[in-house]
């Protein structure tokens, strides 16, 4: 048990650090990594919730494809990012507040929690005890029968961003010379070959 | 589980319409190739026209769940989905001419028209918390690729990122929102969220509960865009293609607020007292800088937006008064102003001067008498997004405010009266510029007949609805009626 | 609870490894290389010369479609491990449902592949 939230801080600790430094570091890309440690530490945080695919999702996809994604835009964009920085400390201050607003938002929030009474019956109906089955397995029977619909609908979501970043950055670029197989494959001896008789004294 | 879901299935025809139609289409553009661009945007025209024709069986039966209660089926989903439907199938063929003419004639619009209209039907019909946010991000990720889609121009890409960070933060807000009220009624249905959240001890809702509600009303005052969530609006409508903003403006802002006006109704009604002072303030707020800051716009795509802002409040004005009334209202509101909205949006598609779009309320100079046609249908339009009597823009104002004094909320009506003699002032100046101003010059001609007939309609629907007002009324009537408990 | 954080055990004492003998790694050269800074060992060396522009070019665009493409596929298959975990419970409903799922996305890959958006030249 001592182990556990030894653990919960160390990963805890690391993240909130990390996510500092996201938005404190100079270069761009040091920001990106810090992004990925911090990916890193949460996921560890939801392993100790039990939710473990939280997790390996988050290593997959967050910090496998997310975050690359995130590298890609950071150098292809060709801003000067000292420059971008500028205005940090004007906007600190009404960002600072709307972070404190949330603050004691959610510190009222969390003083007051209660889960309503009558919530009781709809709440204890479907998520079944942590040691009974994995958290992997639980989601799984649930989210392809009971939830077909919001399922189908993501998939859904992915065709319209697949449609969208082809829609707007595919360009066809003139004067490439593609090799088509089948192309070379279908010309014959008579298409490739012409043979001319040449008389004699005539030229071609 | 098989009957279950064929009954299941029997109900979201009109979405399944939708999405094998898209899906169909893309490959049929994908195999024919960029030719295919006018063949897929008249045959999505026709899944549509498919999907409207299904949307209307079954009315006038009562509620019926689907998908585990994830989705309902409803009179007022069917109202709501018949004028998105009606919206997405009436710009389409407006957008054709005008891409052509920007060069950026693909079949993909069609398409993202089509999964954008998906969406907004699964918004609709949203039962659930879940069902809402997934209906609402298919919706807003095509729109954000529809406000960008001319990609090689500057104002266009800048409508779509900026419609994309506020739209992404706006979800966010709304995540937020729905995840504390998730937190504290242990649900997420909204059959069970109001079974819950009606059952108080006396003491009200806990605070996290009206923490959520606020966060969660904030993400849907964004997709709604009523003031204080409205500052994206201007920039994106004015950059945003001219036929994609008179999508945005028509079908995406029923949409949202047909899940505005069920989330508030249907899961949170008992809550009314927390949420109706958020909607009194959004729509005081809304309407007056609808009235206010359109009074400085010279670019008329602009000022249709503050002026959209503007009817979001009117409508919202229906909403806070609640009840069957107030429903009543917000669905007679947003029929009424979605036709003049296209009609609007349709008078500046028609608009073209020397191959330029006219976007300038100082370009009309004279339109009376270079195009009368056109110049009356668009002053009869201001004149009823001023709301005098009697053209239709008139009624859809009157049903709110009679519901709202008929709720108590005298004051809130005044504040509408007033808002709406102030924004008086900038739809007549548009008016007095066409008829009053010197000419600038022809418009080019011809006008593109869907353009045409577009326009027609809209400008005769909005100057004769007052001979025959019931029929909108006793459908509005009746799916109001569907939503209350 | 506890028995599945036992079975992470081994990766929490692999990670504390992996930290520790990097800390040491790098202290190691810190306190046992010879430190003598020197600002010719940073100059371009010889015949080399100081870099023109930045070293920051712009990437092509295509490189983010394809990222993006590879997101999108990445979290299909994200979907198909609890479907892997489950099948044996949620039946042939739950096959069918995925079936589906993976029939939407592979609309897409057409369309990817008609459009040449895997083809890089």
């Amino acid at each position: 048990m001592n182990l556990e939230v030894l653990v919960f801080y160390l990963f805890a600790s690391i993240t909130v650090a990390a996510a500092v430094m996201v938005i404190s570091a100079r270069n761009p890309v040091h920001s990106v990594l810090f992004l990925i440690l911090a990916f890193f530490n949460a996921a560890g945080l939801f392993l100790l919730c039990g939710a473990e695919f939280l997790a390996m999702i988050l290593v997959i996809v967050y910090v496998g494809a997310v975050a690359v994604l995130f590298l890609f835009v950071v150098m292809m964009l060709d801003i000067n990012f000292a420059e971008l920085r500028q205005g940090f400390l004007q906007y600190l201050p009404i960002g600072g507040l709307i972070g404190v607003i949330l603050l004691v938002e959610l510190a009222l929030v969390l003083g007051s929690w209660t889960i309503l009474p009558s919530a009781g019956g709809v709440a204890a109906a479907q998520t079944p005890a942590i040691g009974d089955i994995t958290n992997t397995d639980a989601l799984g029977r649930i989210l392809y029968t009971h939830y077909l619909l919001p399922f189908q609908l993501a998939g859904m979501i992915l065709l319209v961003a697949m449609v969208g970043a082809i829609v707007l950055t595919l360009r066809a670029r003139p004067g490439v010379r593609r090799q088509s197989i089948s192309a070379q494959n279908a010309r014959t001896k008579e298409l490739a070959a012409e043979l001319k008789k040449v008389s004699s004294g005539q030229g071609v | 589980m098989t009957a279950a879901l064929s009954n299941d299935l029997v109900l979201a025809i009109p979405e399944l319409i939708l999405a094998i139609g898209a899906m169909a289409l893309l490959l049929l553009g994908a195999f024919r190739g960029e030719g295919a661009a006018g063949l897929v945007n008249w045959a999505a025209v026709g899944v549509l026209a498919l999907a409207a024709w299904a949307t209307l069986a079954g009315t006038g039966e009562a509620p019926r769940l689907a998908f585990s209660r994830l989705f309902v089926v409803d009179d007022f989903a069917r109202f709501m989905k018949l004028l998105v439907l009606l919206g997405a199938a009436l710009t389409l063929p407006m957008a054709r001419s005008f891409m052509a003419r920007a060069g950026a004639e693909r079949f993909e619009f069609g398409v993202l028209v089509l999964l954008a209209t998906l969406g907004m039907l699964v918004m609709i019909s949203a039962n659930d918390l879940i069902t809402l946010y997934v209906g609402l991000e298919l919706q807003s990720l095509a729109l954000y690729v529809l406000a960008a889609f001319l990609r090689d121009d500057a104002k266009s890409t800048e409508a779509g990122l900026k419609y994309f960070v506020l739209g992404a933060l706006s979800s966010g807000m709304l995540l937020y929102g729905a995840s504390l009220i998730y937190g504290f009624s242990g649900t997420t249905n909204f059959v069970d969220l109001a079974a819950t959240l009606g059952h108080g001890d006396g003491t009200g809702p806990a605070i996290g509960v009206v923490v959520g509600i606020v966060f969660l009303s904030a993400g849907l005052a964004f997709k709604v865009s009523a003031v204080p969530f409205h500052m994206w609006t201007p920039d994106v409508y004015e950059g945003a293609p001219t036929p994609v903003t008179a999508f945005f403006a028509a079908a995406p802002k029923v949409a949202a607020m047909a899940l505005f006006v069920r989330t508030m109704i249907s899961p949170l009604g008992d809550l009314a007292p927390q949420w109706q002072q958020i909607i009194v303030f959004m729509a005081v707020a809304s309407m007056l800088l609808g009235a206010f800051a359109a009074i400085g716009q010279s670019n008329l795509k602009r000022l249709l937006a503050y002026s959209s802002i503007g009817h979001v409040g009117y409508a919202l004005v229906g909403l806070a008064a609640g009840g069957l009334q107030g429903v009543r209202g917000v669905l007679v509101y947003m029929a009424i102003y979605m036709v003049m909205t296209l009609g609007s949006f349709g008078c500046l598609l028609a608009m073209r001067r020397g191959g330029q779009m006219v976007e300038r309320v100082d370009e009309l100079g004279g339109l009376s008498r270079t195009n009368p046609m056109l110049a009356f249908v668009l002053a009869a339009l201001m004149f009823s997004l001023a709301g005098i009597p009697p053209l239709a823009g008139f009624f859809a104002k009157y049903f709110v405010f009679v519901a709202a004094i008929d709720a108590g909320l005298v004051v809130l009506s005044v504040i509408g009266m007033l808002a709406s003699v102030v924004s008086g002032f900038y739809y007549l100046r548009v008016v007095k510029v066409m008829y009053f101003d010197d000419a600038v010059g022809p418009l080019d001609r011809p006008i593109p007949l869907p353009v045409r007939l577009v326009v027609t309609a809209s400008g005769l629907l909005t100057v004769l609805y007052f001979i025959v007002p019931a029929p909108l009324l006793v459908s509005a009537e009746a799916a109001a009626k569907s939503l209350m408990p | 609870m506890d028995a599945l954080l036992k079975e992470y055990f081994p990766i929490l004492v692999f990670i504390g490894i992996a930290g520790g003998l990097s800390i040491v790694m790098i202290l190691a050269s810190l306190v046992a290389g010879p430190q003598k800074p020197d600002p010719e060992k940073l100059s371009a060396y010889e015949c080399g010369f100081d870099p023109f522009v930045d070293s920051r070019g712009r990437f092509d665009v295509r490189f983010y479609l394809v990222s993006i493409l590879f997101i999108i596929f990445d979290l299909e298959v994200a979907f198909l491990f609890p479907w892997a975990v489950s099948l044996g419970d949620i039946g042939v409903f739950g096959f069918w449902s995925m079936m589906i799922f993976l029939g939407v996305l592979t609309v897409g890959f057409v369309y990817e592949w008609k459009k040449g958006a895997l083809e890089w030249e």
